[in-house]
């Protein structure tokens, strides 16, 4: 990590958007008192990361990426095993896994071992854990990875309602664009350790100013680069993968004049896309690449292959 | 500064999973049978130098092949931390607001309650063997170094545990720690047999002392006083305990 520097309102579902290494879990694992960073400060609920870990400890609720359940205890043992380290009385205990159990809608699997669980209940079961002893602030570090979609939407909808009937406070990593899009109050993009940019998603969204216009060309493309740049309501440009990308407002207005623009300057259209940006555009715009190009360079791909395989 | 909550609730964890891996139970009991079965009745009529003539081979071999098994799950108890990192659930562990010690303390409590139970049901199989325990005095003595000689190697496992990454080393453990551990200890024959300078590097076994000290409470035969071997068991047992909360507490949980 590379200084980096945010802050989190109370209630807030904060998200730290990135490809896989850019420092997301390490950040999490750092404010969650795991690792001790070598330098820089950072407050908990006013508690200092470094000097007050206990009381960190005490108001934080963490859903690691990987599933840290033992797997030889039934649901109900991991809740309580959680609970009696935090220190939860007979009475509160109780109530805490009955009610974390119905949020989460696992009370008919509580008594089974963990190991028969599928990757969807596990999860379930980790943020129901995470919450039994009412934190101040819920980490929650990629929660649907290798998760299918329709889990991965319910445990959406499991996050929202959380983050608005319990007013916790929740920050979140993700490399899904969608994840952070649907669910974060705001969002950092995080790349190579260094955060490029923070605001709402819809505000990251309008720095691109409208909509996304992608042509596909065939010819001297750098020429006809030339030319859009000069266009005055041609807002952004960027060339990716041969792949023309400029942003303007009122794009299905402005098809019909690139292409016919475009055999003059000595290229041609072989297709055209017109899309309202998304995160993954605005992480291109401040980085210079997409997403998902980040993560294959760093070739994780057969790792989450093989969580996948391992149940998580 | 000890969360006795903590260490009941890890305690607690051991036991239920203990309880629920059968597998677990009849593995500690089988290798330490076989070696008892077939070097007990195989050398039944070799008498050991420096012995009583009433004292056989058996009964010789009952304290060391005790030992023995604590010495494999004790070293097992501490490295299964390990396992928790490897499956994750070390990382659980490690937020909780709950200091070093206590982890440490909970995992030492639940490897000694099952290395106690493994120590009292070979004895008790062994007196269908033959072997006769004078009384509970000296029944609850050898119970003592029993927790003596696990806690030792609880506290050496977590040593180990917390200098390595993954489970690849473990083999190596396996041949060049805990085999040696066992061979040195005398727990097969008296180390006053060994040659000079091997018998040398057995002094420094702690199971040396442990098995000795079990024989001297149970058969009333050892090298050294019982009283001696129970105050050097004591302070092995301390200081790998120590050695092994202070590697623990240094060592990353991710």
């Amino acid at each position: 990590m590379d200084g980096i520097s945010f802050s989190v309102k109370k209630g807030e579902l904060f998200g730290l958007l990135g490809p896989n290494g850019a420092g997301k879990t390490t950040t999490i694992n750092m404010l969650s008192t795991l690792l001790t960073p070598n330098g820089g400060h950072a407050e908990i609920v006013g508690f200092d990361v470094r000097k007050s870990r206990d009381e960190v400890r005490r108001s934080i609720g963490i859903v690691f990426q990987e599933p840290a359940l033992d797997s030889q205890l039934t649901g109900r043992e991991n809740l309580y095993f959680h609970a009696r380290m935090y220190g939860l009385d007979r009475k509160t205990r109780d109530e805490r896994i009955k009610e974390v159990l119905e949020l989460v809608e696992l009370t008919v699997k509580a008594d089974v071992l963990v190991g028969k669980y599928s990757g969807g209940m596990k999860r379930r079961l980790e943020i129901a854990r995470g919450l039994i002893h009412m934190p101040k602030v819920l980490f929650l570090d990629e929660p649907t990875l290798g998760l299918d979609a329709q889990t991965r939407r319910h445990i959406w909808e499991y996050i929202k309602k959380l983050n608005r009937e319990s007013e916790v406070t929740i920050i979140l990593t993700t490399h899904y664009m969608e994840e952070a899009d649907y669910l974060c109050d705001r969002v950092a993009i995080i790349d190579q350790g260094r955060i490029v940019a923070m605001d709402t998603p819809s505000k990251l969204k309008d720095v691109l100013g409208g909509d996304v216009i992608c042509l596909e060309l065939e010819g001297d493309a750098e020429n006809f680069m030339r030319h859009v740049k000069s266009l005055k309501w041609v807002k952004t440009v960027k060339m990716h993968d041969g792949n023309l990308c400029l942003t303007t407002e009122r794009g299905e207005k402005r098809i019909p004049e690139l292409v016919c623009d475009a055999p003059k300057k000595g290229v041609n259209v072989l297709s055209v896309n017109l899309r309202k940006p998304s995160l993954e555009d605005v992480f291109l715009h401040f980085t210079g690449k997409t997403i998902r190009e980040e993560d294959a360079g760093r070739n994780n791909w057969n790792r989450e292959l093989m969580r996948r395989r391992h149940g998580g | 500064m000890i969360n006795p909550t903590a260490v009941y609730v890890l305690w607690l964890r051991e036991m239920k999973r203990f309880v629920r891996a059968k597998s677990r139970i009849v593995g500690m009991l089988v290798m330490p049978l076989l070696f008892l079965v077939f070097l007990g009745f195989g050398f039944t009529s070799f008498s050991i130098p420096g012995s009583p003539a009433d004292i056989s081979y058996i009964d010789f071999l009952v304290p060391g092949i005790i030992g023995m098994g604590l010495l494999f799950t004790s070293m097992f108890a501490g490295i299964s931390v390990l396992w928790d990192r490897e499956f994750g659930f070390l990382k659980e562990i490690m937020v909780a607001p709950v200091n070093r010690v206590s982890i440490v303390l909970g995992r030492i409590a639940g490897g000694t309650t099952t290395g106690l139970v493994q120590g009292v049901l070979l004895l008790l199989i062994s007196l269908l063997m033959g072997f006769r325990i004078a009384g509970l005095f000296p029944f609850l003595l050898a119970i003592v170094f029993m927790v003596l000689i696990a806690t030792t190697f609880i506290g050496l496992g977590l040593i180990f545990a917390s200098r390595m990454k993954d489970m690849q080393g473990f083999s190596l453990i396996m041949n060049f720690i805990i085999f040696p551990l066992f061979f040195l200890s005398g727990a097969l024959f008296p180390v006053e047999n060994l040659p000079g300078w091997i018998r040398y590097v057995s002094y420094i076994d702690p199971l040396t002392y442990g098995v000795d000290g079990m024989r001297g409470a149970l058969i009333g035969i050892s090298s050294l006083p019982v009283v001696y071997n129970f105050a050097i068991s004591i302070g092995f047992s301390l200081f790998m305990v120590l050695l092994g909360a202070y590697f623990f507490e240094k060592s990353e949980s991710v």
